[in-house]
Protein backbone atom coordinates (compact mmCIF):
# COMPACT_ATOMS: atom_id res chain seq x y z
CA UNK A 1 0.00 0.00 0.00
CA UNK A 2 1.66 3.71 -0.88
CA UNK A 3 2.40 5.81 2.04
CA UNK A 4 -1.01 7.85 1.07
CA UNK A 5 -3.22 5.40 0.86
CA UNK A 6 -2.36 4.30 4.24
CA UNK A 7 -2.63 7.65 5.42
CA UNK A 8 -5.86 7.98 4.27
CA UNK A 9 -7.25 4.49 6.12
CA UNK A 10 -5.45 5.85 9.24
CA UNK A 11 -7.49 9.18 8.88
CA UNK A 12 -10.84 7.26 7.49
CA UNK A 13 -10.28 5.46 10.74
CA UNK A 14 -10.41 8.46 12.86
CA UNK A 15 -13.28 10.10 10.77
CA UNK A 16 -15.57 6.97 11.50
CA UNK A 17 -14.99 6.75 14.95
CA UNK A 18 -15.51 9.92 15.21
CA UNK A 19 -19.04 10.04 13.65
CA UNK A 20 -19.94 7.16 15.22
CA UNK A 21 -19.68 8.92 18.46
CA UNK A 22 -21.21 11.37 17.40
CA UNK A 23 -24.52 9.77 16.13
CA UNK A 24 -24.73 8.05 19.15
CA UNK A 25 -24.24 10.60 21.68
CA UNK A 26 -26.58 12.81 19.58
CA UNK A 27 -29.05 11.24 17.89
CA UNK A 28 -31.90 8.72 19.65
CA UNK A 29 -32.17 5.34 18.10
CA UNK A 30 -35.35 3.36 19.28
CA UNK A 31 -36.09 5.82 21.92
CA UNK A 32 -32.74 6.16 23.51
CA UNK A 33 -29.25 7.44 23.05
CA UNK A 34 -26.58 5.17 23.64
CA UNK A 35 -24.13 7.16 24.39
CA UNK A 36 -26.08 9.70 26.80
CA UNK A 37 -23.84 13.12 26.71
CA UNK A 38 -23.48 13.60 30.47
CA UNK A 39 -21.33 10.21 30.66
CA UNK A 40 -19.87 10.27 27.50
CA UNK A 41 -19.80 14.00 25.93
CA UNK A 42 -19.24 14.41 22.46
CA UNK A 43 -16.83 14.88 19.47
CA UNK A 44 -17.77 18.45 18.51
CA UNK A 45 -18.25 19.24 22.53
CA UNK A 46 -14.47 17.89 23.13
CA UNK A 47 -13.09 19.75 19.83
CA UNK A 48 -14.75 23.18 21.20
CA UNK A 49 -12.55 22.56 24.38
CA UNK A 50 -9.65 21.71 22.77
CA UNK A 51 -9.94 25.11 20.63
CA UNK A 52 -10.54 26.97 23.78
CA UNK A 53 -7.72 25.88 25.50
CA UNK A 54 -5.44 27.02 22.88
CA UNK A 55 -7.52 30.37 21.89
CA UNK A 56 -7.17 31.29 25.11
CA UNK A 57 -3.92 30.02 25.82
CA UNK A 58 -4.83 28.44 29.03
CA UNK A 59 -3.60 25.22 28.10
CA UNK A 60 0.40 26.31 27.47
CA UNK A 61 1.10 27.10 31.37
CA UNK A 62 -0.02 22.99 32.38
CA UNK A 63 1.40 21.55 29.05
CA UNK A 64 4.63 23.65 30.08
CA UNK A 65 4.50 22.26 33.67
CA UNK A 66 3.95 18.88 32.29
CA UNK A 67 6.83 18.86 29.33
CA UNK A 68 9.39 20.08 32.58
CA UNK A 69 8.45 17.63 34.57
CA UNK A 70 8.33 14.79 32.11
CA UNK A 71 12.27 16.13 30.76
CA UNK A 72 13.38 16.66 34.68
CA UNK A 73 12.39 13.02 35.53
CA UNK A 74 13.90 11.67 32.49
CA UNK A 75 17.06 13.34 32.67
CA UNK A 76 17.43 12.64 36.46
CA UNK A 77 16.16 9.31 36.25
CA UNK A 78 18.51 8.60 33.06
CA UNK A 79 21.96 9.92 34.67
CA UNK A 80 21.31 7.39 38.27
CA UNK A 81 20.19 4.38 36.03
CA UNK A 82 23.30 5.05 33.99
CA UNK A 83 25.39 5.24 37.07
CA UNK A 84 24.31 2.47 39.00
CA UNK A 85 23.42 0.14 36.43
CA UNK A 86 27.63 0.96 35.52
CA UNK A 87 28.44 0.68 38.76
CA UNK A 88 26.58 -2.59 39.90
CA UNK A 89 27.83 -4.56 36.73
CA UNK A 90 31.41 -3.34 37.37
CA UNK A 91 30.82 -4.82 40.84
CA UNK A 92 29.01 -7.92 41.37
CA UNK A 93 29.22 -8.40 44.82
CA UNK A 94 27.14 -4.85 45.45
CA UNK A 95 24.93 -6.50 42.48
CA UNK A 96 24.69 -9.38 44.42
CA UNK A 97 24.04 -7.74 48.06
CA UNK A 98 21.35 -5.50 46.66
CA UNK A 99 19.42 -8.04 44.09
CA UNK A 100 16.96 -8.42 46.53
CA UNK A 101 15.88 -5.18 47.18
CA UNK A 102 16.52 -3.67 43.53
CA UNK A 103 13.58 -6.62 42.56
CA UNK A 104 11.39 -5.61 45.75
CA UNK A 105 11.21 -2.10 44.88
CA UNK A 106 10.56 -2.52 41.21
CA UNK A 107 7.84 -5.13 42.03
CA UNK A 108 6.10 -1.99 44.07
CA UNK A 109 3.15 -0.51 41.56
CA UNK A 110 4.89 3.15 41.69
CA UNK A 111 1.21 4.99 41.87
CA UNK A 112 1.37 4.04 45.55
CA UNK A 113 4.63 6.18 46.44
CA UNK A 114 2.62 9.48 44.99
CA UNK A 115 1.31 9.86 48.26
CA UNK A 116 4.80 9.52 49.60
CA UNK A 117 6.56 11.83 47.98
CA UNK A 118 3.37 14.45 47.87
CA UNK A 119 4.09 14.67 51.45
CA UNK A 120 7.91 14.90 51.51
CA UNK A 121 8.09 17.31 48.19
CA UNK A 122 5.10 19.23 48.75
CA UNK A 123 2.60 19.49 45.46
CA UNK A 124 4.80 21.38 43.35
CA UNK A 125 6.59 19.83 40.18
CA UNK A 126 9.49 17.80 42.53
CA UNK A 127 7.27 15.33 43.54
CA UNK A 128 6.09 14.27 40.24
CA UNK A 129 9.62 14.62 38.83
CA UNK A 130 10.38 11.53 42.03
CA UNK A 131 7.39 9.68 40.73
CA UNK A 132 8.67 9.63 37.02
CA UNK A 133 12.05 9.18 38.23
CA UNK A 134 10.81 5.92 40.08
CA UNK A 135 9.87 4.76 37.06
CA UNK A 136 12.65 6.26 33.87
CA UNK A 137 14.97 4.94 36.52
CA UNK A 138 14.16 1.13 36.75
CA UNK A 139 13.98 0.37 32.84
CA UNK A 140 17.63 2.42 32.59
CA UNK A 141 18.98 1.00 35.04
CA UNK A 142 18.22 -2.73 33.94
CA UNK A 143 19.02 -1.59 30.15
CA UNK A 144 23.02 -0.29 31.44
CA UNK A 145 23.75 -3.51 33.63
CA UNK A 146 22.65 -5.76 31.00
CA UNK A 147 24.49 -3.46 28.17
CA UNK A 148 27.94 -3.68 30.36
CA UNK A 149 27.21 -7.19 31.44
CA UNK A 150 26.99 -8.63 27.78
CA UNK A 151 30.00 -6.91 25.80
CA UNK A 152 31.49 -9.28 24.00
CA UNK A 153 34.31 -11.26 25.06
CA UNK A 154 36.09 -11.35 21.99
CA UNK A 155 35.33 -7.31 21.54
CA UNK A 156 36.49 -6.92 24.77
CA UNK A 157 39.58 -9.04 24.30
CA UNK A 158 40.35 -6.86 21.24
CA UNK A 159 40.45 -3.92 22.88
CA UNK A 160 42.94 -5.44 25.47
CA UNK A 161 45.03 -6.69 22.67
CA UNK A 162 44.97 -3.51 20.95
CA UNK A 163 46.50 -2.07 23.96
CA UNK A 164 43.54 -0.70 25.70
CA UNK A 165 43.86 0.20 29.60
CA UNK A 166 41.25 0.37 32.42
CA UNK A 167 39.79 3.67 31.74
CA UNK A 168 40.10 3.30 27.78
CA UNK A 169 38.17 -0.13 27.78
CA UNK A 170 35.76 1.94 29.77
CA UNK A 171 35.24 4.73 26.79
CA UNK A 172 35.53 2.88 24.19
CA UNK A 173 33.86 -0.50 25.17
CA UNK A 174 31.70 -0.10 28.02
CA UNK A 175 30.73 2.55 27.31
CA UNK A 176 28.76 2.86 23.68
CA UNK A 177 27.80 -0.78 24.60
CA UNK A 178 25.80 0.84 27.52
CA UNK A 179 24.48 3.32 25.62
CA UNK A 180 23.27 1.30 23.07
CA UNK A 181 21.24 -0.50 25.06
CA UNK A 182 19.64 2.88 27.15
CA UNK A 183 19.13 4.71 23.46
CA UNK A 184 17.41 1.07 22.42
CA UNK A 185 14.59 1.92 25.66
CA UNK A 186 14.13 5.45 25.41
CA UNK A 187 10.94 5.47 23.67
CA UNK A 188 9.32 3.28 26.68
CA UNK A 189 11.79 5.76 29.73
CA UNK A 190 10.47 8.84 27.67
CA UNK A 191 6.80 7.72 27.64
CA UNK A 192 6.92 6.51 31.58
CA UNK A 193 9.10 9.94 32.36
CA UNK A 194 5.56 11.66 30.61
CA UNK A 195 2.99 8.45 32.86
CA UNK A 196 5.17 9.73 36.32
CA UNK A 197 4.26 13.49 35.68
CA UNK A 198 0.59 13.06 34.38
CA UNK A 199 -0.31 10.41 37.19
CA UNK A 200 1.58 12.23 39.62
CA UNK A 201 -0.25 15.48 38.51
CA UNK A 202 -3.58 13.63 38.60
CA UNK A 203 -3.03 12.75 42.49
CA UNK A 204 -2.56 16.18 43.94
CA UNK A 205 -0.99 19.12 42.11
CA UNK A 206 -1.86 22.90 40.91
CA UNK A 207 -0.83 22.70 37.29
CA UNK A 208 -0.03 20.45 34.83
CA UNK A 209 -2.19 18.46 31.94
CA UNK A 210 -3.00 15.57 34.55
CA UNK A 211 -4.41 18.83 36.97
CA UNK A 212 -6.14 19.04 34.15
CA UNK A 213 -8.23 16.24 33.74
CA UNK A 214 -8.34 15.45 37.27
CA UNK A 215 -10.20 19.05 37.79
CA UNK A 216 -12.50 18.32 34.86
CA UNK A 217 -13.41 15.15 36.48
CA UNK A 218 -14.09 16.77 39.53
CA UNK A 219 -17.05 18.81 38.17
CA UNK A 220 -18.46 15.71 35.66
CA UNK A 221 -17.13 18.06 32.65
CA UNK A 222 -16.61 14.89 30.65
CA UNK A 223 -15.93 16.93 27.77
CA UNK A 224 -12.99 18.63 29.36
CA UNK A 225 -11.25 15.14 30.63
CA UNK A 226 -11.83 13.93 26.70
CA UNK A 227 -10.01 16.79 25.65
CA UNK A 228 -7.15 16.64 28.11
CA UNK A 229 -6.45 13.31 27.01
CA UNK A 230 -6.86 13.81 23.46
CA UNK A 231 -4.17 16.90 24.10
CA UNK A 232 -2.67 14.49 25.71
CA UNK A 233 -1.88 11.81 23.39
CA UNK A 234 -0.94 14.60 20.60
CA UNK A 235 1.53 15.89 23.39
CA UNK A 236 3.24 12.07 24.16
CA UNK A 237 3.30 11.64 20.12
CA UNK A 238 5.10 14.65 19.54
CA UNK A 239 7.74 13.94 21.89
CA UNK A 240 8.05 10.12 20.56
CA UNK A 241 8.80 11.39 16.99
CA UNK A 242 11.41 13.56 18.75
CA UNK A 243 12.86 10.47 20.55
CA UNK A 244 12.78 8.45 16.75
CA UNK A 245 14.93 11.61 15.63
CA UNK A 246 17.16 11.80 18.37
CA UNK A 247 17.96 7.85 17.82
CA UNK A 248 18.38 7.83 13.85
CA UNK A 249 21.45 10.10 14.61
CA UNK A 250 22.92 8.16 17.54
CA UNK A 251 22.69 4.65 16.74
CA UNK A 252 23.39 4.80 12.71
CA UNK A 253 25.81 2.08 13.44
CA UNK A 254 23.23 -0.73 14.12
CA UNK A 255 21.62 -2.95 12.60
CA UNK A 256 18.22 -2.52 11.59
CA UNK A 257 17.62 -6.19 12.50
CA UNK A 258 18.07 -5.77 16.35
CA UNK A 259 16.37 -2.83 16.38
CA UNK A 260 13.47 -2.93 19.83
CA UNK A 261 15.54 -4.41 22.44
CA UNK A 262 13.84 -3.35 26.13
CA UNK B 1 68.56 -16.21 10.34
CA UNK B 2 71.35 -17.02 13.24
CA UNK B 3 70.33 -19.42 16.22
CA UNK B 4 71.73 -17.22 18.70
CA UNK B 5 68.20 -14.75 17.86
CA UNK B 6 65.95 -15.61 20.41
CA UNK B 7 62.24 -17.05 19.06
CA UNK B 8 59.32 -14.67 18.59
CA UNK B 9 57.47 -17.25 20.16
CA UNK B 10 58.49 -19.97 22.40
CA UNK B 11 56.32 -22.45 24.19
CA UNK B 12 58.29 -24.29 26.94
CA UNK B 13 56.01 -27.71 28.24
CA UNK B 14 52.46 -25.29 28.53
CA UNK B 15 49.95 -26.84 30.17
CA UNK B 16 46.31 -25.57 29.72
CA UNK B 17 44.02 -26.32 32.38
CA UNK B 18 40.11 -25.34 33.04
CA UNK B 19 38.49 -25.93 36.37
CA UNK B 20 35.25 -27.13 35.33
CA UNK B 21 32.15 -26.27 37.67
CA UNK B 22 32.13 -29.68 39.39
CA UNK B 23 35.79 -28.65 40.38
CA UNK B 24 37.21 -31.31 38.22
CA UNK B 25 40.11 -29.92 36.21
CA UNK B 26 39.83 -30.10 32.37
CA UNK B 27 43.66 -30.21 30.66
CA UNK B 28 43.01 -29.08 27.42
CA UNK B 29 46.42 -29.00 26.10
CA UNK B 30 49.37 -30.96 27.55
CA UNK B 31 53.16 -30.23 27.74
CA UNK B 32 53.29 -28.12 24.47
CA UNK B 33 56.38 -27.34 23.05
CA UNK B 34 56.62 -24.83 19.94
CA UNK B 35 58.14 -22.40 18.76
CA UNK B 36 57.96 -19.39 15.99
CA UNK B 37 61.11 -18.01 14.54
CA UNK B 38 60.85 -14.48 14.00
CA UNK B 39 59.90 -14.03 10.41
CA UNK B 40 58.36 -17.53 10.20
CA UNK B 41 54.74 -18.21 9.06
CA UNK B 42 53.47 -21.18 11.29
CA UNK B 43 50.68 -23.40 10.92
CA UNK B 44 48.54 -25.14 14.05
CA UNK B 45 46.13 -27.09 12.52
CA UNK B 46 44.22 -30.15 14.48
CA UNK B 47 40.68 -31.83 14.85
CA UNK B 48 37.84 -29.19 16.38
CA UNK B 49 38.02 -28.66 20.09
CA UNK B 50 41.86 -30.02 20.28
CA UNK B 51 42.76 -26.52 21.85
CA UNK B 52 44.60 -24.99 19.18
CA UNK B 53 42.63 -21.56 19.99
CA UNK B 54 44.04 -22.03 23.90
CA UNK B 55 47.22 -22.50 22.46
CA UNK B 56 46.68 -18.97 20.83
CA UNK B 57 45.83 -17.43 23.64
CA UNK B 58 48.10 -18.37 25.80
CA UNK B 59 50.64 -16.54 23.28
CA UNK B 60 48.66 -14.18 23.67
CA UNK B 61 48.71 -13.58 27.42
CA UNK B 62 44.75 -13.85 27.50
CA UNK B 63 45.36 -16.73 29.58
CA UNK B 64 48.01 -18.20 32.05
CA UNK B 65 49.42 -21.59 31.57
CA UNK B 66 49.07 -24.15 34.73
CA UNK B 67 52.36 -25.37 34.04
CA UNK B 68 55.01 -24.30 31.64
CA UNK B 69 56.39 -21.24 30.11
CA UNK B 70 56.04 -18.91 27.24
CA UNK B 71 58.85 -16.90 26.49
CA UNK B 72 58.44 -14.01 23.43
CA UNK B 73 61.59 -12.78 21.56
CA UNK B 74 63.34 -14.56 25.25
CA UNK B 75 61.35 -12.52 27.44
CA UNK B 76 59.38 -14.24 30.05
CA UNK B 77 55.61 -13.32 29.47
CA UNK B 78 53.68 -12.28 32.22
CA UNK B 79 50.27 -10.21 31.56
CA UNK B 80 49.24 -9.60 28.04
CA UNK B 81 51.70 -10.12 24.92
CA UNK B 82 52.78 -6.07 24.02
CA UNK B 83 54.58 -7.65 21.04
CA UNK B 84 51.17 -9.32 19.45
CA UNK B 85 48.61 -8.45 17.41
CA UNK B 86 45.40 -11.12 17.37
CA UNK B 87 43.26 -11.51 14.83
CA UNK B 88 40.06 -13.07 16.09
CA UNK B 89 37.81 -16.01 14.79
CA UNK B 90 34.53 -13.88 15.81
CA UNK B 91 33.52 -10.67 14.89
CA UNK B 92 35.83 -8.19 16.91
CA UNK B 93 35.35 -4.63 15.23
CA UNK B 94 33.89 -2.37 17.68
CA UNK B 95 29.80 -1.62 16.31
CA UNK B 96 29.46 1.12 17.04
CA UNK B 97 32.79 3.08 15.01
CA UNK B 98 32.70 3.25 11.53
CA UNK B 99 35.61 1.12 9.64
CA UNK B 100 38.23 4.11 9.74
CA UNK B 101 38.01 4.81 13.17
CA UNK B 102 37.91 0.67 14.14
CA UNK B 103 41.06 1.25 12.43
CA UNK B 104 42.78 4.05 13.94
CA UNK B 105 41.46 2.87 17.24
CA UNK B 106 44.87 1.24 18.01
CA UNK B 107 46.85 4.53 17.71
CA UNK B 108 44.26 6.82 18.99
CA UNK B 109 44.63 4.81 22.49
CA UNK B 110 48.43 5.10 21.90
CA UNK B 111 48.31 9.11 21.89
CA UNK B 112 48.86 9.53 18.49
CA UNK B 113 47.19 12.55 17.09
CA UNK B 114 43.92 12.63 15.18
CA UNK B 115 44.94 13.67 12.05
CA UNK B 116 47.66 11.83 11.85
CA UNK B 117 45.89 8.90 13.25
CA UNK B 118 43.11 8.76 10.24
CA UNK B 119 45.81 9.52 7.47
CA UNK B 120 47.71 6.43 8.60
CA UNK B 121 44.10 4.31 8.85
CA UNK B 122 42.99 5.30 5.58
CA UNK B 123 46.21 4.28 3.78
CA UNK B 124 45.82 0.65 6.13
CA UNK B 125 42.51 0.68 4.35
CA UNK B 126 43.69 1.27 1.34
CA UNK B 127 46.18 -1.64 1.49
CA UNK B 128 43.72 -4.23 1.93
CA UNK B 129 41.44 -2.84 -0.88
CA UNK B 130 38.56 -0.86 1.32
CA UNK B 131 39.80 2.51 0.59
CA UNK B 132 36.24 3.94 -0.47
CA UNK B 133 34.31 2.14 2.43
CA UNK B 134 35.99 4.18 5.48
CA UNK B 135 32.69 5.52 6.93
CA UNK B 136 30.71 2.55 6.58
CA UNK B 137 29.71 0.89 10.06
CA UNK B 138 30.92 -2.68 10.43
CA UNK B 139 27.38 -3.97 10.31
CA UNK B 140 27.58 -2.64 6.60
CA UNK B 141 29.89 -4.50 5.36
CA UNK B 142 30.30 -7.92 4.25
CA UNK B 143 32.15 -11.16 6.39
CA UNK B 144 35.42 -10.75 4.05
CA UNK B 145 35.30 -6.89 4.25
CA UNK B 146 35.14 -7.43 7.66
CA UNK B 147 38.22 -9.53 8.34
CA UNK B 148 40.06 -6.56 5.96
CA UNK B 149 39.04 -4.07 8.18
CA UNK B 150 40.19 -6.38 11.51
CA UNK B 151 43.18 -7.22 9.11
CA UNK B 152 43.98 -3.44 8.99
CA UNK B 153 43.09 -2.79 12.25
CA UNK B 154 45.93 -5.46 14.04
CA UNK B 155 48.83 -4.31 11.65
CA UNK B 156 48.34 -0.48 11.58
CA UNK B 157 50.05 -0.96 15.72
CA UNK B 158 53.19 -2.95 13.46
CA UNK B 159 52.99 -5.68 15.96
CA UNK B 160 56.00 -7.80 15.87
CA UNK B 161 53.83 -11.28 15.84
CA UNK B 162 50.39 -11.87 14.77
CA UNK B 163 48.05 -14.21 16.25
CA UNK B 164 45.76 -15.70 13.53
CA UNK B 165 42.79 -17.62 14.64
CA UNK B 166 40.90 -19.08 11.77
CA UNK B 167 40.50 -15.61 10.50
CA UNK B 168 38.75 -16.67 7.07
CA UNK B 169 36.55 -19.37 8.97
CA UNK B 170 33.32 -18.12 8.16
CA UNK B 171 34.17 -17.03 4.71
CA UNK B 172 33.32 -18.84 1.89
CA UNK B 173 35.79 -20.77 -0.55
CA UNK B 174 36.88 -17.93 -2.89
CA UNK B 175 36.79 -14.81 -0.49
CA UNK B 176 39.23 -17.34 1.74
CA UNK B 177 41.79 -17.47 -1.10
CA UNK B 178 41.94 -14.32 -1.44
CA UNK B 179 42.17 -13.23 1.68
CA UNK B 180 45.03 -15.67 2.10
CA UNK B 181 46.49 -13.80 -0.88
CA UNK B 182 46.39 -10.44 0.62
CA UNK B 183 47.65 -11.70 4.13
CA UNK B 184 50.82 -13.07 1.82
CA UNK B 185 51.05 -10.17 0.28
CA UNK B 186 50.64 -8.18 3.37
CA UNK B 187 53.19 -10.39 5.23
CA UNK B 188 56.12 -10.36 2.40
CA UNK B 189 56.44 -6.28 3.43
CA UNK B 190 57.94 -7.32 6.15
CA UNK B 191 57.97 -10.66 7.26
CA UNK B 192 56.64 -10.34 10.89
CA UNK B 193 56.06 -13.70 12.96
CA UNK B 194 52.92 -15.53 12.46
CA UNK B 195 51.28 -18.07 14.48
CA UNK B 196 47.96 -19.58 12.41
CA UNK B 197 45.43 -21.39 13.74
CA UNK B 198 43.28 -23.36 10.95
CA UNK B 199 41.25 -26.33 10.79
CA UNK B 200 41.87 -26.70 6.91
CA UNK B 201 45.41 -28.66 6.05
CA UNK B 202 45.02 -27.03 2.71
CA UNK B 203 45.48 -23.57 3.92
CA UNK B 204 47.91 -24.14 6.36
CA UNK B 205 50.35 -25.78 3.58
CA UNK B 206 49.48 -22.95 1.20
CA UNK B 207 50.25 -19.99 3.41
CA UNK B 208 52.93 -21.80 5.81
CA UNK B 209 56.46 -22.29 6.07
CA UNK B 210 55.75 -24.93 8.98
CA UNK B 211 52.81 -26.87 9.98
CA UNK B 212 52.03 -28.32 13.30
CA UNK B 213 49.98 -30.80 14.18
CA UNK B 214 47.91 -31.05 17.23
CA UNK B 215 46.50 -34.31 18.19
CA UNK B 216 42.98 -34.52 19.57
CA UNK B 217 42.00 -33.31 23.01
CA UNK B 218 41.57 -33.35 26.08
CA UNK B 219 44.95 -33.48 27.05
CA UNK B 220 46.11 -32.56 23.39
CA UNK B 221 49.88 -32.81 22.59
CA UNK B 222 51.82 -31.35 19.35
CA UNK B 223 52.64 -34.54 17.37
CA UNK B 224 54.14 -33.23 14.17
CA UNK B 225 55.74 -30.76 12.75
CA UNK B 226 56.52 -30.38 8.95
CA UNK B 227 58.73 -27.92 6.94
CA UNK B 228 56.52 -26.81 3.71
CA UNK B 229 59.02 -26.67 0.99
CA UNK B 230 57.48 -24.63 -1.02
CA UNK B 231 58.61 -21.61 -3.05
CA UNK B 232 57.59 -18.04 -1.81
CA UNK B 233 56.11 -15.78 -3.30
CA UNK B 234 52.94 -18.47 -3.46
CA UNK B 235 49.99 -18.01 -5.18
CA UNK B 236 47.50 -19.83 -3.19
CA UNK B 237 45.29 -20.94 -5.82
CA UNK B 238 48.05 -22.35 -8.27
CA UNK B 239 50.70 -23.65 -5.46
CA UNK B 240 47.98 -26.26 -4.59
CA UNK B 241 48.53 -27.82 -8.12
CA UNK B 242 52.13 -28.45 -7.46
CA UNK B 243 53.35 -31.70 -7.20
CA UNK B 244 55.06 -31.05 -3.61
CA UNK B 245 51.84 -29.95 -1.89
CA UNK B 246 50.10 -32.81 -2.90
CA UNK B 247 52.98 -35.11 -1.40
CA UNK B 248 53.21 -32.68 2.16
CA UNK B 249 49.31 -33.10 2.09
CA UNK B 250 48.96 -36.85 1.53
CA UNK B 251 51.89 -37.14 4.45
CA UNK B 252 50.51 -34.77 7.12
CA UNK B 253 47.07 -36.19 6.67
CA UNK B 254 47.92 -39.51 7.09
CA UNK B 255 48.86 -38.36 10.46
CA UNK B 256 45.97 -36.01 11.02
CA UNK B 257 43.38 -38.26 10.01
CA UNK B 258 43.70 -41.05 13.06
CA UNK B 259 43.28 -37.71 15.33
CA UNK B 260 40.50 -36.47 13.22
CA UNK B 261 38.73 -39.54 13.71
CA UNK B 262 39.50 -39.90 17.37
CA UNK B 263 38.21 -36.09 17.65
CA UNK B 264 35.03 -37.09 16.60
CA UNK B 265 34.88 -40.34 18.83
CA UNK B 266 35.31 -38.44 22.06
CA UNK B 267 32.77 -35.97 20.86
CA UNK B 268 30.09 -38.12 20.10
CA UNK B 269 31.35 -40.15 23.48
CA UNK B 270 30.93 -36.75 25.53
CA UNK B 271 27.23 -36.10 23.27
CA UNK B 272 26.15 -39.79 24.59
CA UNK B 273 27.46 -39.03 28.32
CA UNK B 274 25.24 -36.02 28.59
Amino acid sequence: MSRLALLACQIGVAIVGLALWQVFATVEIFGKVLLPPFFFSTPLDVAAQVVKWFSTGTIWKHLIITLWESILAFVIGSTLGVLVGFWFARQPLIAAIFDPYVKMVNALPRVVLAPIFALWLGLGIWSKVALGVTLVFFIVFFNVYQGVKEVSTTVLDNGRMLGMNDRQLMRHVYWPSALSWMFSSLHTSVGFAVVGAVVGEYLGAAAGLGYLIQQAEGIFDVAGVFAGMFVLSVFVLIIDYGVTLVERRLLVWRPVASEGRG
Amino acid sequence: MTTAEPAAIALEDATVAFRLADSRVYTAVEKANLTVANGEFVAIVGPTGCGKSTLLNVAAGLLKPAAGHVRIFGEHLSGLNRDAGYLFQADALFPWKTAIDNVAIGLDISGAPRENARARAQAFLTSVGLGAFGNRYPHMLSGGQRKRVGLAQVLIRDPKILLMDEPFGPLDAQTRQIMGNLLLELWSADRKAVLFVTHDLEEAIALADRVVIMSAGPSARIIGDWKVPLKRPRDISEVRMEKEFHELHREIWSVLKDEVMKGYAQTSQIAEAV
